[in-house]
């Protein structure tokens, strides 16, 4: 494969900046800059020359082809973070023939070599876009192969069941059963059950990669913008404040306690003539509908009654007018925020329970069409069980990108940026 | 070959009868002399055929070009294309106990002199074996103390031209082996040419010897035999399923120990053949030698069992022997449409480890590829081609016009559920009007009382009745194979760079490299089969034709 580099570390200045080179000649063309580095996986401190130039004094490493994350012989160099040092190795790694990786090349290399399946690769996507402790542990899971041992183990299970419906088949004049043995329906049932339980842990998977949406909804002026100003300035590792998408909601995104949470102020939920504001008054509730809880708070503790779903929470503001009670909140004192803080949590974190090592949708279909043909086997002619045996087969197989790959790779290979 | 084993055949079986049309398969039991003579009447007879017999013991020509063949009598045959087809002669060695010798078969010499002339080829060659069971004569058989097996009561003929068998139809007789036979097996079992370590060439896994099934199934104590006659009036038996490589006199000893054998001569010991072949990924999908111009290969020499494999590459490689000789391309069966197509894919991409057995879950397209629709499959192409004969082309026009007529009537004709319950079919009460073609591959409608009550059908035959129910049966899996099928093709399409340096592709294993650059496969599906071939390399495969598309572009 041809040379490819970038920068591993983020663009501009910063303590070091790591430049990784992927390709058949990654350890020479180090090497040319460096000095000769005899053994593989050790970190040698340089001096990068150029023509008797001294450019910086660096850190180098190389990994032998088949012991790399891309499977291709890998070279990485670390530099002072100064983006000027980095701009000039750039240019004489273009001299010595090597080219800017495209998005997600270093990854798309690694599945082309064998060393990632699909399931990791969406799973490192995940890992590098974690920003709490639970997104971590997921992604964590689905990169380190979990997704790919266990469909292994599925897939042993339907080789058996096939082998006994095939021996039936193709062996009818030899001294073999003839009806289809009790252990393939075994088989299957056991397999479907297990596909099952991975389909039941999809969604709180989902929640926790994409994060949880908690809308805060009540009438104007019950303090919901000033609660969310309260949030924000509390000692909770705050991820962000973004202008919603629509004028009408605001998100404060946040890390409570390992889960990602997004708070929406759906400020403006009110009457209106003005068509505009009606149509932006209309995102916002339909925002708070699909929202995992809502939070109504209210003067006197009612909630939005069209709004209102089972397990959301009904709060009293303005607790400092009211006086402090167990089901009020105070944006002005701060009274009653952690413990709103703990009850959203605890809400939330029971739809965590369960969760799979299947997060993305994707693999959730292929999980459904392998599902669906292990569905009332029983009493199928042989030839269709067969069939069906095959089907949920392929489907596994693209599971983790074994066939098919080629339709979505571009898609998400494209979508993130790794090792850069 | 299909009107001659009808006209041959004595016992016709058809496999998995209870099971779906997709898996059923017809079987029969050919009358060796009425096959023999069959086939040389239709042969002898066939305009611009000359049949001549003799010893081949060399190839004329280059070892890039074979020119015709030199006869054991030093003349020559010139000719464009060659087909070799050597069966079990090509070095054949065949063992009885510890005692073996040069033979082709049991009473013929085995082909050394070709086994030469062959090696200036340079093709990569090993060693496979095969069995055979010791023959007995009918007469000495106690024929009353076992239970007889007949054939179909309505036989099913392989050729569409006919409608019955020919021939007078026979029983088999069926003993089993017992604890005495194990015993004397077991204890012999050392001079046996198999154990005894004599041949070194790989049996098929799917026909083990009796020495085999005694150790290997050792907790089993009876194996089924077949007493099959060789013809109506020879009185030769092939006991099926006992074939064996042990000293006559051991043969001698277990066969006399089954019920109904007790005095049972044997006319020709069983033996082992071991024999040379041709490691057929060097072939194409022509069966033409890929180094060789002018020279294709057959039968068992490529692998495959000397069976119902070895015909139908022997359609293959005669038929694109003759293209090549008229200079025409070459025609490649797909995966899709044949099982032949499945065989000689696997082969020249996969290669073998032991002969060669057509299953049917080798197939991915199972479901369409059925004897019932073999004609509508094939007869096309063969027209196209020019080897189907005008009888065959007039009865395939009177069946594919009968069939798309019925099959547009079944799916014009619709019922709802009301009316179907006044027909006395229980169907959902969904409001839903179903076809006469849904109807008909609804496991729960019985077709006859279906068929019998829509006077529209009354003059649709039986079999293209069949045929439509078979086609309405696997239809929703046909539509999703027809989807797959698709994709295969434009697979088998894409065109890998014969000429590639796969050595300088980088993210390819060094092994993978070089199987690439041995097999040079022509097409992505040829190089999918590739043994230890990942879906990652194939995506490289991909990439790279389309990043050489994207550079001519």
């Amino acid at each position: 494969m041809d040379l490819i580099f970038a920068e591993a570390t983020p663009p501009g200045r910063g303590g070091v900046s790591v430049i990784r080179l992927s390709g058949d000649a990654a350890r020479s063309t180090a090497e040319a800059l460096v000095g000769p580095m005899k053994t593989a996986r050790r970190a040698y401190f340089r001096d990068l020359r150029v023509e008797d130039e001294t450019i910086d004094q660096v850190l180098a490493i190389w990994f032998a082809s088949g012991q790399s994350f891309t499977g291709e012989e890998v070279a990485e160099l670390h530099l002072h973070g100064a983006p000027v040092i980095a701009r000039r190795v750039h240019a004489e790694l273009f001299a010595r023939g090597a080219r800017l990786a495209e998005a997600g090349e270093f990854t798309r290399r690694a599945f082309l070599n064998g060393r990632m399946d699909l399931a990791e690769i969406e799973g490192l996507g995940d890992l590098l876009a974690a920003e709490t402790e639970a997104q971590r542990r997921l992604a964590m899971r689905a990169t380190s192969g979990e997704l790919a041992r266990r469909t292994e183990e599925w897939r042993s299970w339907l080789i058996e069941a096939g082998a006994f419906v095939e021996v039936s088949v193709d062996f009818a004049d030899e001294d073999v059963p003839d009806e289809v043995p009790e252990r393939v329906y075994e088989l299957t049932e056991r397999l479907r059950t297990s596909i099952e339980v991975e389909i039941k842990g999809f969604s709180a998977a989902e929640r926790i990669r994409q994060g949880f949406e908690v809308a805060i909804v009540g009438p104007p002026n019950a303090g919901k913008s000033s609660l969310l100003n309260r949030i924000a300035k509390r000692d909770v590792a705050i991820v962000s404040t973004v202008a919603g998408t629509t004028r009408d909601v605001l998100e404060l995104r946040l890390d409570l306690k390992g889960l990602s949470v997004t708070l929406l102020d759906t400020a403006g939920l009110r009457e209106s003539e003005d068509e505009v504001e009606i149509a932006g008054i209309e995102r916002a509730r339909n925002r708070a509908v699909t929202a995992d809880l809502r939070v109504h708070l209210s003067d006197d503790g009612d909630s939005v009654p069209d709004l209102f779903q089972d397990g959301d929470i009904v709060l009293k503001g303005k607790a400092d007018l009211v006086g402090s009670q167990e089901s009020a909140v105070s944006a002005v004192t701060g009274a009653g925020v952690a413990n709103l803080l703990d009850r959203i949590y605890d809400l939330l974190s029971q739809k965590t329970a369960g969760a799979g090592i299947v997060s993305h949708e994707r693999q959730l279909n292929e999980l459904h069409s392998a599902a669906a043909s292990l569905q009332d086997l029983r009493g199928l002619p042989v030839e269709i069980l067969a069939e069906e045996l095959r089907k949920c087969g392929h489907a596994l197989d693209r599971l983790l990108g074994r066939i098919d790959a080629e339709d979505y790779l571009d898609k998400i290979f494209s979508s993130f940026c790794i090792g850069k | 070959m299909g009107r001659i084993a009808d006209k041959a055949g004595i016992q016709f079986r058809l496999l998995n009868r209870r099971k779906g049309p997709a898996v059923q398969g017809p079987r029969a039991q050919m009358d060796r002399k009425l096959y023999r003579e069959t086939a040389w009447e239709m042969l002898s007879s066939y305009p611009g055929v000359e049949l001549i017999f003799g010893e081949v013991t060399a190839f004329t020509g280059t070892d890039r070009k074979v020119t015709g063949v030199q006869m054991a009598d030093g003349s020559e045959i010139a000719g464009i294309s060659t087909v070799l087809t050597t069966g079990t002669f090509l070095n054949g060695v065949i063992h009885v106990g510890d005692v073996s010798r040069p033979a082709g078969r049991w009473g013929n010499d085995a082909s050394v002199g070709l086994a030469g002339s062959l090696a200036k080829f340079g093709l990569p060659m090993s060693r496979l074996k095969t069995g055979t069971p010791p023959r007995l004569d009918g007469g000495t058989i106690n024929w009353s103390a076992l239970d007889m097996q007949p054939g179909d009561d309505d036989p099913v003929v392989f050729s569409y031209l006919n409608d019955r068998p020919y021939a007078k139809q026979i029983s088999c007789g069926i003993t089993h082996t017992n604890e005495a036979t194990h015993k004397i097996i077991q204890d012999n079992l050392h001079r046996s040419a198999m154990y005894g370590g004599h041949i070194s060439g790989r049996g098929p896994r799917y026909c083990p010897s009796i020495e085999d099934k005694v150790v290997r199934f050792a907790e089993k104590t009876s194996h089924q035999i077949f007493l099959e006659p060789e013809g109506l009036d020879d009185s030769t038996v092939y006991p099926n399923g006992i074939s064996t490589s042990l000293p006559v006199e051991v043969q001698e000893a277990y066969v006399h120990s089954i019920a109904g054998l007790e005095n049972a001569v044997i006319l020709q010991p069983g033996y082992a053949v071991e024999y040379d072949f041709v490691d057929p990924t060097c072939l194409r999908h022509s069966l033409q030698v890929g180094s060789v111009e002018g020279l294709f290969l057959a039968g068992q020499i490529n692998g495959t069992t000397g069976y119902e494999e070895a015909a139908g590459q022997g359609l293959v490689a005669g038929l694109n022997a003759a293209l090549s000789a008229q200079d025409r391309d070459a025609h490649h069966f797909s995966r899709t449409d044949s099982y032949i197509g499945v065989m000689i894919d696997d082969l020249v991409t996969r290669g073998v480890t032991e002969p060669y057995r057509m299953f049917t879950s080798r197939a991915e397209f199972r479901l369409s590829l059925r004897a019932d629709n073999a004609d509508r499959r094939l007869t096309p192409v063969g027209i196209e081609l020019g080897c189907v004969g005008s009888e065959r082309r007039a009865h395939f026009a009177k069946r594919s016009a009968a069939y798309s007529a019925a099959r547009s009537l079944a799916e014009g004709l619709k019922f709802s559920p009301n009316e179907l319950s006044d027909l006395g079919f229980k169907v959902r009460l969904d409001g839903q009007k179903r076809s006469v073609f849904a109807l008909l591959g609804m496991a729960d409608i019985d077709r006859d009382v279906l068929v019998a009550s829509i006077p529209e059908l009354a003059d649709v035959s039986r079999e293209t009745v069949s045929q439509l129910a078979n086609d309405a049966l696997y239809h929703q899996y046909a539509e999703r194979q027809d989807r797959d099928a698709s994709a295969i093709k434009a697979n088998e399409a894409l065109t890998l760079d014969p000429n590639a340096d796969y050595s300088n592709v980088g993210g390819l294993s060094a092994e993978l490299a070089r199987k690439l650059g041995e097999r040079r496969p022509q097409t992505l599906a040829e190089a999918s089969k590739i043994e230890g071939m990942t879906p990652a390399a194939l995506t490289l495969l991909i990439a790279l034709v389309k990043s050489k598309v994207r550079m001519s572009a």
